[in-house]
C-alpha cells in the first residue's frame, strides 16, 4: 500500500474498503463472488415469479389469467433467466470465492479482469431485462391481433433456443428478438472473460505442491467448466451473430426459400446447448463432491474416478447434440449414432453417483442442510439421469420430445441437480462467507420444502408429458384430461 | 463393513411425528397421480397402431430397466443416510473407517452400465431403422404446417384438406412433411412420434391406426404465438368409407339451393374478401391458398387448428374476431355484419 501511495497510477488498488464505492470498486475476488451471488439471487427470484405465472394459467385448463403473447415472453425469459442469469452466475460466485482459497492463490490472476467479467455480466442482464420497458414486438407480418401485446408480452419471445425460422424478422416482428440475441452476447463475453481468468488462475496460481491431481474436485470441475465455457460460447455467438445479421442486413442463413437452412441453427445451438447444460451441472458436482466427504467423516471415494469422470462428461457433452433433434430433420443414421453417444454419458455420470454413494456408505453421517442439500441433489440426479438414459431410446424419444415428460428431466437435472448442490455449498460454505453460522432449523425447514415442493411440481410432469401435455403451450383442451 | 457402533431398534425407528408429516405430504402427490390417469386422447402410453405399440414397447422395456436401478441406487442412498447416520448416542465412537476408493467395485460400476446400455442399444438402433423406412407406405399424404394449422394433400387421388387427417384403417401412411413458415412438428401420439415440419426440407413420418375413429394431435414445436391452438385431428375410417370419402372431396362444393341463406352466404364468400386466401372449388378456383381449402368444409369435424369443435355458434364466433380466438390469426377481423355471418354459416353448413 506504501508503494500506490507514493507512486498513484491507474494500476493502484482501489482504495475504498467500506461502504456502496467500495463493492463497485473491489477486484478482490470474495467481494466479486458475493456480487454475483447477489446479482444472481436477485434474478432468482425474477426467474421464479415467471415460473409461478406460468404455472398459474397453466393450473386450469382454458385459463386467461396471462394472454398467449405474454405466456411466451414469460417461458422465453423464465428459461434464459435461469440459465444465463441464475445458474452460470451462482456457479461462477463459488468459482470467485472459492477457486483462490482452495488453490493458495491470492486472488485470481487478472483481478480487474474479473471486476470487468461481473460489470459486463450485470449490463447483459439488466440489457436483456430492459426489453420490458423498451421491447417492441407484435404478431408475424400479416397476422393480426384482436389488442396490442400488454407490457408484461414485450420481452423475449423466441423460447430460450430461439429456433429459427421464428426469431427470424418475418415472424418475430418488432426488436424483443434482438434484444434477446444482444442480451447473450454481451453475456456470453462476460463467460469468455471469466473463464480464460479462472483457467490461468488454476494453471499458474497453484501453491506449491498442488498438483492437478491433489485439487480439490470442485476446482477440478470448475476447470472443466472453465474449458466448456471457453469452447461453448463461441459457438452460441457465431449462432446469434448470424440470426442478429439475418434480421439487420438482410443475410440469409436461416432462411430456406433463398437457400438458407433453419436446421443450421439448431446444430449450432445445441453444439453450444448441450455442453452448457455440464456447464450447469458440473459446479453443483464439484461442490457435492466437497460437501458429502465432510459430513461422511470419509474421504471422497475414488477421487481419480471421479475428476475423470468428470472430464468424460465434459469430452462426451460435445458429442451428443442432435439428440436435442431427433425429431428435426436429421436422418436415420445420425439419430442413432447420437442416440449410441448420448447412452454413453450415462457410464461416466453412474461412476459419479456409485461414487458419493460409496462415500457414504460405512462413514457417520452427519444429517446437516449442507449434507441435506447434497443428498437431495444425489437422489434427484439419478432420478433426472435415469429419465436422460430414456430418451437416448431415439424412437421413445420422438414420443417425449417437445413435452412435459422433457420439462420434468431437466429441471430433475438443473433443479433437483445445480439448484440443490448450490445450496448445499451456500450452507456449507456459509460461516466461511459470512462469518456466522446459519440456523440449522431455518436450512432444514428450507430444505424439507424446497425438497417436498419441488417434487410436487415437477415429478407428475412425467407423466403429463408422457400423457399428451405439449411444452410452451399456453393453453390446453379441457377435454385433453390433463386438467384438475 | 464396519460394525455400526450404536445400532438399536428405537434409534432406527423414525420419530412418529416426523414420519406422519411426511406421509401427509405425500398424500397429495398420489391424488395428483391418481387424476391424471383418466381419459387422456393423447395419451402416448395408449397406442392405437403398430407403431405407437413399438416404440410404447421399447419405452416399457427401458423404463423397467430404469425402475431397477431406481430401486437400487435411491434405496442405497436411503440405507446410507439410514444406517449410517450420526447419532448422539455414539458422539464419541471413533472416526469411520478411511477408505479412498475401491479398483474392483468401480470397475464393475463402470462396466456393468456399459453391458445395459448395449442391451438397450441393440433395439434402438433396429427401431430407429424399421420405423424411418418408408418403402413399404401403402399411402402418401403430404403434410403442409401453417401457422398455425396443418394442410394435408393426397397426391394419389388429389384431395387438399385442412386440420383433420382422414386415413384408412391397417394402413401405413407415410406423411411427407414441409412447413411453409417455422418450424412444426406433427404429433399424434396414439399412433405415432413426431416429426418436424421444416421449410425447405421434407421429413417423413410413418403413421398407422388399427381401428376407425378420431385421434388427436397437436404441433410439437413452439411455432410463434398461437403455438397452443395449432392441433390435429386423425380420422380413420374403413376402407370402404375411405374410398367414399375421397370420392366426396373429389367434387366440387355443393351448391347452394336458390334464394336460400347459403346462396347469400355464398356471395358474401366472393365480396367481403374471404377469396383472397380460401378456396371453395366451383366457387373461386384461383391458384393462390393461403388459407384452409373450404370445398368440404362441413365435412370436417374442427376447425380453426382443430381448437374449436364445428358449430354453427362457434363458426359465427370465429368469422365475428378471428385475432380474439387465435392471436396472430393470419385471417383478420373482417368487421363483418351480423347479416353477413349468419349467411356464411349458413353457406358453410352445406359444404359437406
Amino acid at each position: 500500500m506504501t508503494t500506490t501511495a507514493i507512486n498513484p497510477t491507474i494500476y493502484r488498488r482501489p482504495r475504498p474498503e467500506k461502504g456502496f464505492w467500495s463493492w463497485i470498486t473491489t477486484v478482490d475476488h470474495k467481494r466479486i463472488g458475493k456480487l454475483y451471488g447477489y446479482t444472481a439471487f436477485v434474478f432468482f427470484i425474477l426467474g421464479g415469479l415467471e415460473a409461478l405465472l406460468i404455472r398459474i394459467q397453466l393450473a386450469q385448463p382454458e385459463a386467461a389469467v396471462v394472454t398467449a403473447a405474454e405466456y411466451n415472453a414469460l417461458f422465453t425469459m423464465h428459461g434464459t433467466t435461469m440459465v444465463f442469469l441464475v445458474v452460470m452466475p451462482l456457479s461462477a460466485a463459488f468459482f470467485n470465492y472459492l477457486i483462490p482459497l482452495m488453490i493458495g492463490a491470492r486472488d485470481v490472476a487478472f483481478p480487474r479482469l474479473n471486476a470487468l467479467s461481473y460489470w459486463v455480466f450485470l449490463f447483459g442482464g439488466l440489457f436483456l431485462y430492459s426489453t420490458f420497458v423498451f421491447g417492441t414486438t407484435f404478431a408475424p407480418a400479416g397476422g393480426n391481433l384482436a389488442e396490442p401485446i400488454s407490457a408484461l408480452g414485450r420481452a423475449p419471445n423466441g423460447g430460450w433456443f430461439g429456433y429459427a425460422p421464428n426469431t427470424e424478422s418475418a415472424f418475430s416482428t418488432g426488436t424483443v428478438i434482438d434484444y434477446w440475441a444482444l442480451g447473450l452476447q454481451i453475456l456470453g463475453l462476460a463467460s469468455l472473460i471469466a473463464s480464460l481468468n479462472f483457467i490461468t488462475t488454476i494453471f499458474n496460481l497453484r501453491a506449491k505442491g498442488m498438483r492437478l491431481l491433489r485439487m480439490p474436485v470442485f476446482v477440478w470441475m470448475s476447470l472443466v467448466v472453465n474449458f466448456l465455457l471457453l469452447f461453448a460460447i463461441p459457438i452460441i455467438a457465431v449462432a446469434l451473430w448470424m440470426i442478429t445479421f439475418d434480421r439487420q442486413f438482410g443475410t440469409l442463413f436461416f432462411d430456406a426459400s433463398l437457400g438458407g437452412d433453419p436446421i443450421l441453427w439448431q446444430h449450432l445451438f445445441w453444439l453450444f446447448g448441450h455442453p452448457e447444460v455440464y456447464i450447469l451441472v458440473l459446479p453443483a458436482m464439484g461442490i457435492v463432491s466437497e460437501v458429502l466427504p465432510t459430513f461422511s467423516r470419509k474421504p471422497l471415494f475414488g477421487y481419480g474416478a471421479v475428476v475423470f469422470a468428470g472430464a468424460a462428461i465434459g469430452f462426451l457433452g460435445f458429442g451428443v447434440w442432435s439428440h436435442h433433434m431427433f425429431s428435426s430433420a436429421i436422418p436415420p443414421v445420425a439419430q442413432a449414432a447420437f442416440g449410441l453417444a448420448t447412452m454413453t454419458i450415462a457410464v461416466p455420470t453412474g461412476i459419479k453417483i456409485f461414487n458419493w454413494l460409496g462415500t457414504m456408505w460405512g462413514g457417520r453421517l452427519r444429517l446437516d442442510t449442507p449434507m441435506l442439500f447434497a443428498i437431495g441433489f444425489v437422489a434427484m440426479f439419478v432420478i433426472g439421469g435415469l429419465s436422460g438414459v430414456t430418451h437416448s431410446i431415439v424412437p421413445a424419444d420422438w414420443q417425449q420430445t417437445d413435452t412435459y415428460y422433457i420439462v420434468a428431466h431437466f429441471h430433475y437435472v438443473l433443479f433437483g441437480g445445480a439448484i440443490f448442490g448450490i445450496f448445499a455449498g451456500l450452507y456449507y460454505w456459509f460461516p466461511k462467507i459470512w462469518g456466522r453460522i446459519y440456523s440449522e432449523r431455518l436450512g432444514k425447514i428450507h430444505f424439507w420444502l424446497m425438497f417436498i415442493g419441488f417434487n410436487l411440481t415437477f415429478a407428475p410432469m412425467h407423466w403429463l408429458g408422457l400423457q399428451g401435455m405439449v411444452r410452451r403451450t399456453w393453453t390446453y383442451d379441457e377435454d385433453l384430461g390433463l386438467g384438475p | 463393513m464396519p460394525p455400526v457402533p450404536g445400532w438399536s431398534s428405537d434409534v432406527m425407528r423414525p420419530r412418529p411425528a416426523t414420519f406422519f408429516r411426511r406421509a401427509a405430504l405425500l398424500l397429495p402427490a398420489i391424488l395428483l397421480l391418481g387424476s391424471c390417469i383418466s381419459d387422456a386422447p393423447m395419451d402416448s402410453l395408449d397406442p392405437a397402431g403398430p407403431i405407437a405399440r413399438r416404440i410404447d414397447g421399447l419405452f416399457w422395456l427401458t423404463f423397467g430397466v430404469a425402475a431397477v436401478i431406481f430401486v437400487i441406487v435411491e434405496g442405497g442412498i436411503l440405507i446410507a443416510a439410514f444406517v449410517f447416520r450420526d447419532r448422539k448416542s455414539r458422539k464419541e465412537a471413533k472416526e469411520p473407517k478411511q477408505t479412498h476408493g475401491n479398483p474392483k467395485l468401480e470397475v464393475a460400476w463402470t462396466v456393468v452400465p456399459v453391458l445395459i446400455l448395449v442391451a438397450l442399444a441393440v433395439p434402438t438402433v433396429k427401431t430407429v431403422f424399421d420405423l424411418t423406412d418408408a418403402s413399404g407406405a401403402q399411402m402418401q399424404v403430404d403434410v403442409i404446417g401453417h401457422q398455425w394449422w396443418f394442410e394435408y394433400r393426397y397426391p394419389d387421388s388429389g384431395v387438399t384438406t385442412a386440420n383433420v387427417l382422414v386415413i384408412p384403417e391397417d394402413t401405413e401412411v407415410a406423411l411427407n412433411l414441409t412447413s411453409q413458415d417455422v418450424i412444426h412438428s406433427f404429433w399424434v401420439p396414439r399412433l405415432a412420434g413426431k416429426r418436424y415440419a421444416v421449410p425447405g426440407h421434407q421429413t417423413v413420418l410413418l403413421i398407422q391406426a388399427d381401428d376407425p375413429g378420431e385421434y388427436w394431435g397437436q404441433c410439437g414445436e413452439y411455432c410463434g404465438l398461437s403455438h397452443s391452438l395449432m392441433r390435429a385431428r386423425v380420422v380413420v375410417m374403413t376402407a370402404a368409407d375411405f374410398e367414399q370419402w375421397v370420392a366426396g372431396q373429389q367434387l366440387p362444393a355443393a351448391e347452394p339451393a336458390f334464394g336460400s341463406p347459403a346462396e347469400q352466404g355464398r356471395e358474401v364468400f366472393l365480396s367481403a374478401g374471404c377469396t383472397q386466401c380460401h378456396i371453395i372449388a366451383g366457387v373461386n378456383d384461383q391458384t393462390v391458398q393461403a388459407a384452409p381449402n373450404l370445398t368440404h368444409f362441413a365435412s370436417r369435424g374442427v376447425f380453426a387448428g382443430a381448437t374449436l369443435d364445428r358449430t354453427p355458434e362457434s363458426i359465427a364466433r370465429w368469422l365475428a374476431n378471428p385475432p380474439e380466438i387465435k392471436p396472430g390469426s393470419f385471417m383478420p377481423n373482417l368487421n363483418l355484419s351480423q347479416q353477413q355471418i349468419d349467411a356464411l354459416v349458413a353457406y358453410l353448413e352445406t359444404l359437406e
